[in-house]
């Protein structure tokens, strides 16, 4: 771990996290932290463990052993969900005849966190907003089945960034999007980073999508294999195997 | 036509029937899209014997009723959750069963009689003030309560994993929409019968979701149709006077049937 992510403020701590189905474990006292202004990639093949960390994250799971920390908190007593953006893996769990607009996908991030949902005036800007930060506001009265599956994931990106979190978690990301969308996607998310100052945390089994924006990579395989800045993930042993295994070119038909 | 207005009876069957239309209406969207529309069917059947069981033990059926089917609903419910049953497994049994328990103490106590029939085939021509009351308060109950809880049931239903990962408690919420939806079947039967109520559930909702692009529109286009539904079939009721309930349920079938060859000549 480099010295200047070490100054860094830990948003998410995960401590010795273990996890098993029942039958192996499939997380094995995995800790590292998740530090402020990050773009992280956790990578991993198939099986490795890294949904299962995302869901202990995300407090969906409860790990056998081991903890997380939210800013801070134990993920228990986190309540201010609003501060982490999840983006799930496209199009697998929606159903693509569900009636619900672009503008309505975006509205649940923001109005599902109020006692009393009021669709305000800055309700309305605030979707706007998110819409333009990802470049789909002219899409704003569509149906979200009728969009491509990348312009669905910018969606989902949007609905996450309309309450302004301070990390955006998204689980295979370029699942199903082409090489270009790929690319245009990746700037998109590098100027979040950037400009808006969010935290990025990428889930994939791509080797491929380590590129120039990220800058840590967390290489899982049950257990935490590698841990550091980009460069010398692109530099290690880890890396090569990884290659070798020709893990970049896995690609997944959901 | 302004004469009809002047029947007590008329404008008591309007205004429970429109609340509890609403009820339905609003619900059938959430219950379709969650890939749960039996569970009204279920219920209903499950109601059968609270009806019943209020018959003989001569207290009020509609509260038997409520209490029986709420209590039904949250057992379904556990069973679809924790029991590892399929959630129609569940839903098939309670129905099957409940009315089994319903024909049984019908039978024990008075036979079949009228009063059971306006159960089975709804007689909402017949609504006592009281009733209207009930209906009318409880309906109105469900409605704010869906309305207020409206974009977490949408994310939920929609994209479950991430809205539990934004902090929507979905467990509890959908322990409230079985509860509601067991209240709106209790309800529906007065109006249509423990037969039918399923139909006012399912059929407006499904007929809304067939040319609806966004959720919004969904909402309205089945509450609209569910209303004009109990409206027109009052009516033609009340004018040819045909039985409300097959009306109710047949009209909207209509507005079902149209909707669906729209979209599909659409394309």
């Amino acid at each position: 771990m480099g010295s200047a992510a070490a100054e860094k403020k830990i948003l998410i701590d995960i401590q010795g996290v273990s996890y098993d189905y029942g039958h192996g474990d499939v997380l094995k006292d995995v800790s590292f932290p998740i530090n402020s202004g990050d773009f992280l990639a956790i990578i991993g093949p198939n099986g490795s463990g890294k949904t299962t960390l995302l869901k202990i994250i995300l407090g969906l799971l409860k790990p056998r052993r081991g903890e997380i920390r939210i800013m801070g908190k134990r993920v228990e007593d986190f309540k201010d969900w609003k501060k982490i953006g999840y983006v799930p893996q496209k199009a697998t769990h929606i159903d693509s005849l569900f009636p619900v607009s672009v503008e309505e996908v975006v509205s649940m991030g923001i109005l599902s966190s109020r006692r009393i949902p009021r669709y305000s005036r800055e309700t309305e800007s605030r979707i706007f907003k998110a819409l333009q930060q990802v470049g789909m506001e002219e899409y704003i009265n569509r149906r979200i089945g009728n969009l491509s599956a990348g312009q669905q994931q910018r969606v989902f990106i949007a609905r996450a960034l309309a309450n302004r979190p301070k990390i955006l978690i998204l689980d295979e990301p370029t699942t199903g999007v082409d090489a270009h969308t790929q690319g245009h996607f990746y700037d998109m998310l590098h100027r979040l980073s950037g400009e808006e100052g969010i935290t990025i945390v990428l889930v994939t089994h791509e080797v491929g999508i380590i590129n120039r924006h990220v800058t840590q990579v967390a290489c899982l395989n049950q257990t935490l294999v590698y841990h550091g800045n980009h460069d010398e993930f692109c530099r290690s042993e880890e890396f090569k195997r990884m290659l070798a295994d020709g893990h970049h070119l896995v690609s997944h038909h959901h | 036509m302004d004469a009809i207005f002047h029947y007590g009876f008329l404008q008591r069957a309007f205004l429970a029937g429109i609340f509890v239309a609403i009820a339905c209406a609003l619900l059938g969207v959430f219950l379709i899209l969650r890939r749960d529309a039996m569970i009204g069917h279920g219920l209903a059947h499950v109601t059968f014997a609270g009806v019943a069981l209020g018959l003989f033990l001569n207290v009020m059926p509609l509260v038997v009723a409520l209490f029986i089917a709420v209590g039904a609903s949250l057992v379904i419910m556990q069973l679809k959750v924790k029991a590892g049953l399929h959630g129609d497994t569940a839903i098939a049994i309670f129905s099957s069963v409940g009315f089994a328990l319903g024909i049984l103490l019908v039978t024990l106590s008075h036979g079949f009689n009228v009063d059971l029939f306006s159960y089975l085939f709804g007689e909402i021509l017949a609504i006592e003030t009281s009733e209207v009351l009930f209906s009318v308060v409880l309906a109105f109950a469900v409605v704010f309560l869906v309305v207020l809880n409206y974009h977490k049931f949408m994310y939920m239903t929609f994209d479950r994993e991430s809205a539990k990962a934004s902090g929507v408690k979905v467990d509890r919420l959908d322990t409230l929409l079985t509860v509601l939806t067991a209240i709106t079947i209790v309800l529906g039967m007065k109006v249509v019968g423990i037969l039918l109520v399923s139909a006012l559930v399912v059929i407006p909702a499904a007929a809304g979701l067939q040319v609806a692009s966004s959720f919004k529109q969904a909402i309205v286009l089945s509450t609209g149709i569910s209303v004009s539904s109990v409206v027109l079939g009052l009516l033609l009721a009340f004018i040819l006077d045909l039985p409300a309930s097959g009306s109710i349920v047949l009209l909207s079938f209509l507005a079902f049937g149209f909707l669906f060859l729209f979209r599909r000549t659409r394309g």
